[in-house]
């Protein structure tokens, strides 16, 4: 298969189904519990300087 | 002995920069005395004088200083703020050069007979304004304020110290070596993509120093958390890094000519630019900004971003769903139906983040309405994120294949590219601007709070004339496009639709003359401010908090 055809088959299969996997992940780390404390707290970080 | 002594103590300051800045332009020299074919020839006479002024200049600056003073950058709070100036002053600046071309090129579509032949004709003009503004404004505005937000988040100083200036240096040569291109007629015939091959090195070593810039900084923070605003930064430079090198991809076929050729060709040529092209909107465009919007906001109504969380979910949901919106562009093309589906399917999802992003940037106000009444930049900034939301509703919907079969190659899309590059980039880069001033040069407040007001309504009066007559004029240009009679014969011919767009085009100018106008507004008030001035002009009602009789 052309390196073309091979990288875009890749492209639409197992890189898509990672970036979801990846995607779901991030989402239950961010509710999960005590992410709100944490979030608040890196939500300050530019009021802290000048 | 004793001065040999001293003067080997010496601290010889920009020698070794001086030096390659004059080896820089004697090979510039040789590839114009040897180059390939004419355009290469003119275009390294460009960069030989270039290069020279550049020497000359840095040979005026050399000092042979005593070794211990600091220099003037080190001094103050720590954070290296002189390359962030120069970056603010070159936004400005290439900001009213890029739109007064603009203005330029709108006007040589409603009057031909401006295109003056061969430097200044529509064809090479054009690519000048987009680049002008992509690059240029929007390029400079994001060095500039990705410096400042990783410093101040990150509580550290620029990591790699001159590195900043070559990363702004570079970045200006490689703009003058894009734009004289472009006037010359070297071009790739790449949309945003123009510059040939060798302009195209030289971007990829300067965006490589960007980057160990910027993420050796956060490498060497001292605040445990990476602040979202450098996420989005950081996602920035890796993509454009990326997409720039993979569609840039292309072999000279003189390494002392300008010509190149793609390495990929037909269908998937196209859909390499188009991925490129899409997600140099979506991560220059957009990525980028939303860093400055995560930081600015908060920082001008002196509030924490509404939610935190939300804008995690944001910025991973938008990384990965840009990436495969491209496809959208090439709607009934020979690019196979599945991938144009794809594209609209993904554009689509796209609308959610996006909303996502302008909801977090709104509700960033929460609590403090009022300030858009009574701060002009906070408006520019709202009204910025407000641009952001119609945009990023009207693209998904004019990647649905059966809106695109009216909308594709008309105004409609010029009409939704500058809503979303004058409403969103502009303004909230005006806003950054109005902020950032006052702060690095230490002024009280700007020269003008009501020029700012000026500014605002001037500008959001531009973008609106400008988008409503390009909607007017591309859905009646692909009305017209379509237009059969009842024996299937078409009835306007292309010059038809092409004399009916006149009154439209003039207005366009008038629209890109309000925004040229509140821009050059900017200039000045920027200009007064860093001199120091302060107008002497009434504070805008409610803007110092009156005194509230106890409850």
């Amino acid at each position: 298969m052309e390196t073309y055809t091979a990288m875009r088959h890749f492209a639409d299969s197992w890189a898509l189904l990672a970036m979801t996997l990846f995607f779901l992940a991030v989402v239950a780390f961010v509710f999960r519990p005590g992410a709100r404390k944490a979030a608040e707290r890196a939500a300050e970080i530019p009021l802290k300087e000048d | 002995m004793r001065d040999l002594d001293e003067l080997g103590d010496a601290n010889v300051k920009y020698l070794t920069e001086t030096i390659i800045l004059a080896v820089g332009a004697f090979l510039a020299l040789l590839g114009a005395a040897f180059a390939h074919d004419r355009l290469f020839e003119s275009h390294m006479w460009v960069l030989f004088f270039v290069l020279l002024g550049a020497t000359i200049l840095m040979v005026r600056h050399i000092t042979f200083a005593p070794a211990s003073p600091a220099l003037p950058s080190h001094a103050g709070d720590g954070y290296f703020d002189e390359v962030i100036k120069y970056g603010v002053i070159a936004t400005v600046f290439w900001g009213v050069v890029g739109f007064l071309i603009g203005v330029v090129v709108a006007a040589q579509l409603a009057f031909p007979d401006l295109n003056i032949e061969p430097w200044l004709n529509f064809g090479r003009v054009r690519p000048l304004h987009t680049s002008a503004v992509i690059f240029a404004f929007c390029g400079n505005a994001l060095i500039a304020t990705s410096f400042y937000v990783v410093q101040r988040t990150s509580r550290a100083r620029l990591f790699g110290g001159n590195l900043g200036w070559f990363v702004f240096w570079g970045y200006q040569l490689f703009i003058i070596m894009a734009a004289t291109g472009y006037l010359l007629g070297i071009t790739q015939g790449r949309e945003y993509a123009e510059p040939e091959w060798y302009v195209d090195i030289w971007l990829t070593i300067v965006w490589v120093a960007y980057l160990i810039v910027f993420l050796g900084t956060i490498m060497t923070r001292k605040e445990p958390h990476i602040y979202v605003a450098n996420w989005f930064f950081l996602a920035f430079i890796v993509t454009v890094a990326m997409l720039h090198i993979v569609n840039n991809l292309a072999v000279p076929v003189s390494f002392l000519g300008v010509k190149s050729y793609s390495a990929f060709s037909g269908v998937q040529d196209a859909l390499t630019q188009w991925w490129y092209g899409h997600n140099a909107v979506g991560f220059f465009l957009t990525a980028g900004f939303l860093g400055m919007m995560y930081y600015f906001v908060p920082k001008q109504v002196n509030r924490p971003v509404y939610s935190y969380r939300l804008s995690i979910i944001h910025f991973w949901a938008l990384i990965f769903m840009y990436i495969w919106a491209g496809p959208h562009h090439l709607h009934y093309t020979a690019l196979p139906d599945w991938a144009q589906t794809l594209g609209m399917v993904f554009s689509i999802m796209l609308w959610m983040p996006s909303w996502g992003g302008m909801i977090n940037g709104l509700m960033t106000l929460q609590g403090a309405w009022d300030k858009i009444r009574t701060d002009p930049i906070v408006r520019m900034m709202v009204m910025a994120i407000a641009f952001y939301g119609m945009a990023t509703f009207e693209g998904p919907m004019m990647s649905i294949k059966s809106v695109n079969s009216l909308s594709h190659y008309t105004d409609w899309t010029i009409g939704h590219v500058h809503s979303g590059a004058l409403g969103w980039n502009g303004l909230i880069t005006f806003g950054a601007v109005y902020f950032l001033v006052p702060k690095l040069w230490k002024r009280e407040r700007l020269y003008s709070i009501r020029m700012v007001n000026w500014h605002f309504w001037l500008a959001t009066l531009g973008i609106v004339v400008y988008a409503a007559v390009m909607w007017v004029a591309g859905i009646q240009q692909g009305l017209m496009w379509r237009e059969y009679d009842e024996q299937g014969f078409l009835v306007y011919s292309f010059a038809e639709t092409i004399a009916a767009m006149f009154p439209y085009y003039v207005l366009r100018a008038v629209g890109g003359g309000l925004f040229l106008l509140g821009a050059l507004i900017m200039a000045y008030n920027v200009t007064m401010t860093i001199l120091g001035y302060q107008r002497d002009e009434a504070p805008i009602p409610g803007a110092t908090p009156a005194l509230q009789p106890a409850e």
